[in-house]
């Protein structure tokens, strides 16, 4: 949540500044290109290290450690199925993530067209008080939150996993800003048609900002699916938890059978990664680029 | 004075009002019942003595913070917090700025890299923390073995009381070091390349146009990172967790993980409430100097 805040801010304050065509300084090339990949490097090695280890049989475990995959013990992955319940965890994972994106990408925008398009009183204080949302972190309304799932009788439900993250405010003003900047003639002309106010947002808004909305959907997608202390503390039923929590388990009662961990871990960090790698572009441009217009 | 269906006719013309109520009722309900109730609430049940599951619930007043505030536990977490957010602030943040930098120069393979370092950003913490773990394991854990093949005597990490946040802070920079590449990335570029030029015509070298261009126009950059990062560790959760449940002997019992432990394994949640409080006012605080100095690193732009 903190790192939204960041994007949008940074993203403000960046579309203030008429930004120069990148020139670059030269430095010398070679040794830039050594540093950069001798870092690379140590950022990728736990990844290597998870995949190689994943593959090995159990007998090398303790032998010593090595990099490049040799050996490739595809059975480790069944035997941690078998010790597990990771196809169940799948499951759970991708219910929630998918209702957290949809409704993240359909609630948001209704809101955030509401704001940027409609008059009616208190909208700014209303606006403001969303925003102000942003900055409570989630441990300090944990508690509660937890307690009206309670009552509601939610624990162990994917109702209990979705709902309250539905909607966020983050979601809300980053696409206000892009609707801000559709053309407001656009939706006259439809009203002047006879469109009603939500089949404009139906008919106009959604199909012209599918930039934003995209940007939304990987931003959720990976929130929600590496999210640990909520489905944490609103399931007790193990047929309940997601893949992250299952891992956290798994490693709590396995934890020394490396094999089989690498590979619920692998399992657990391949469609987050896979997610990343396809959305890159829109992920990583939402703070590159001034403003989010792709 | 209008009767009230007059008035509502007359506000809601062309259905602007109808509308703007359907929009945002998913929203107000969600955050009503997860946001601003909480909020709160948080602050009345830290008055509380409650378990959370009997109907006895006793008025305690402002015994819980009095007694949290004179408790070891609370300042030890708090150390153990600012420990935290230290490490990770001083490693991660002129890294992710050397980075951003040297992709900034017009180098070949720009996405590549950046590719590389962004990828701890979007790994879920836990499978993080899990193979972390793994990689320290003090016998035959691959970061042990490289230091023993160069003739360290590597600590045993997580179960010493010395190293094991340390270890914890090495996660931390490792999956933060690229947010801070990338936000340093679009500061870079934004700053316009005729400062550099006028300078360079008065005969400035390249580390006095780094120190004395680069570095003031980062600068709220640098703070908005700083403070985020801070709060953050305020956050931190998922690491403890699963690498140390807080041990050894309390060395990486960070103010999260125990507010989670009073909640949710002693059922005290009166002191949780008055932990979560407690946290809320350091990140206000926090923010608000954050605030004042984003608008005073602004004007010094100007």
């Amino acid at each position: 949540m903190i790192v939204e805040l960041t994007l949008s801010r940074i993203r403000l304050k960046l579309g203030q500044i008429a930004r120069p065509k990148i020139v670059p300084r030269k430095l010398a090339r070679f040794p830039v290109h050594i540093a950069l990949l001798v870092g690379g490097i140590i950022m990728i090695l736990p990844f290597l290290w998870m995949l190689t280890t994943s593959l090995k049989p159990s007998s090398l475990m303790y032998s010593g450690p090595y990099i490049i995959p040799t050996h490739f013990e595809w059975v480790n992955y069944l035997e941690a199925l078998r010790a597990a319940p990771f196809t169940r965890y799948y499951l759970n994972s991708i219910i929630m993530t998918a209702g957290i994106t949809i409704g993240q990408v359909l609630f948001s925008s209704l809101a955030a067209y509401a704001f940027a398009r409609l008059r009616f009183p208190g909208r700014d204080l209303l606006f403001l008080i969303f925003l102000g949302t942003m900055m409570i972190p989630i441990h300090v309304t944990l508690i509660p939150s937890f307690l009206v799932v309670k009552w509601l009788g939610w624990i162990d439900t994917y109702q209990a996993l979705i709902v309250p993250r539905l909607v966020s405010a983050f979601g809300i003003f980053l696409l206000r800003q892009y609707y801000l900047s559709i053309p407001k003639e656009l939706d006259e002309a439809a009203l002047i048609d006879g469109a009603s106010r939500l089949t404009v947002w139906w008919r106009i808004i959604i199909p012209l900002s599918r930039p934003a909305l995209a940007t939304l959907a990987i931003f959720s997608f990976l929130f929600a699916w590496n999210d640990f202390l909520w489905p944490l503390v609103v399931t007790n039923n193990p047929d309940m938890r997601t893949v992250q929590l299952g891992l956290a388990m798994f490693q709590g009662k396995y934890g020394t059978q490396w094999t089989l961990l690498m590979a619920g871990t692998v399992a657990a960090t391949v469609p987050a990664i896979i997610a990343f790698l396809i959305g890159q572009r829109k992920f990583i441009q939402g703070i590159t680029t001034t403003g989010i217009k792709g | 004075m209008l009767p009230p269906i007059k008035a509502w006719r007359r506000y809601n013309r062309s259905g602007e009002l109808t509308a703007a109520i359907i929009a945002l009722v998913p929203a107000v309900l969600i955050f009503g019942a997860f946001n601003i109730f909480p909020l709160l609430y948080t602050g009345y049940l830290s008055l509380l003595d409650w378990d959370g599951l009997s109907s006895q619930r006793v008025y305690v007043g402002i015994s819980n913070y009095q007694e949290l505030l004179t408790s070891e536990t609370l300042w030890n977490s708090l150390a153990a917090t600012f420990y935290y957010s230290f490490g990770v602030i001083v490693l991660s943040i002129p890294l992710g700025l050397l980075v951003a930098v040297f992709l900034n120069s017009g180098i070949k393979g720009q996405t590549f890299y950046r590719t590389l370092y962004f990828l701890p950003v979007v790994t879920a913490t836990v499978a993080a923390a899990v193979v972390w773990k793994l990689m320290l394991d003090p016998g035959s854990g691959y970061v042990n073995v490289i230091l023993r093949q160069v003739g360290i005597t590597a600590p045993a990490w997580l179960r010493s009381p010395t190293w094991a946040m340390p270890a914890i802070i090495l996660v931390g920079v490792w999956k933060r070091l690229g947010f801070n590449m990338v936000v340093y990335l679009a500061a870079l570029q934004a700053i316009p390349r005729v400062y550099y030029e006028v300078a360079e015509v008065d005969g400035a070298n390249r580390t006095t146009l780094f120190r004395h261009i680069t570095v003031p126009l980062l600068r709220p950059t640098t703070m908005v990172l700083v403070i985020l990062a801070m709060i953050d560790s305020f956050l931190l959760f998922d690491q403890v967790f699963v690498m140390t449940g807080g041990g050894p002997i309390g060395k990486t019992d960070v103010i999260g993980y125990v507010l989670y432990r009073y909640a949710f394994r002693y059922f005290d949640l009166g002191k949780a409430s008055a932990i979560a409080w407690i946290m809320f006012a350091i990140i206000a605080v926090i923010t608000f100097i954050q605030w004042r100095w984003s608008r005073f690193g602004a004007q010094g732009i100007e």
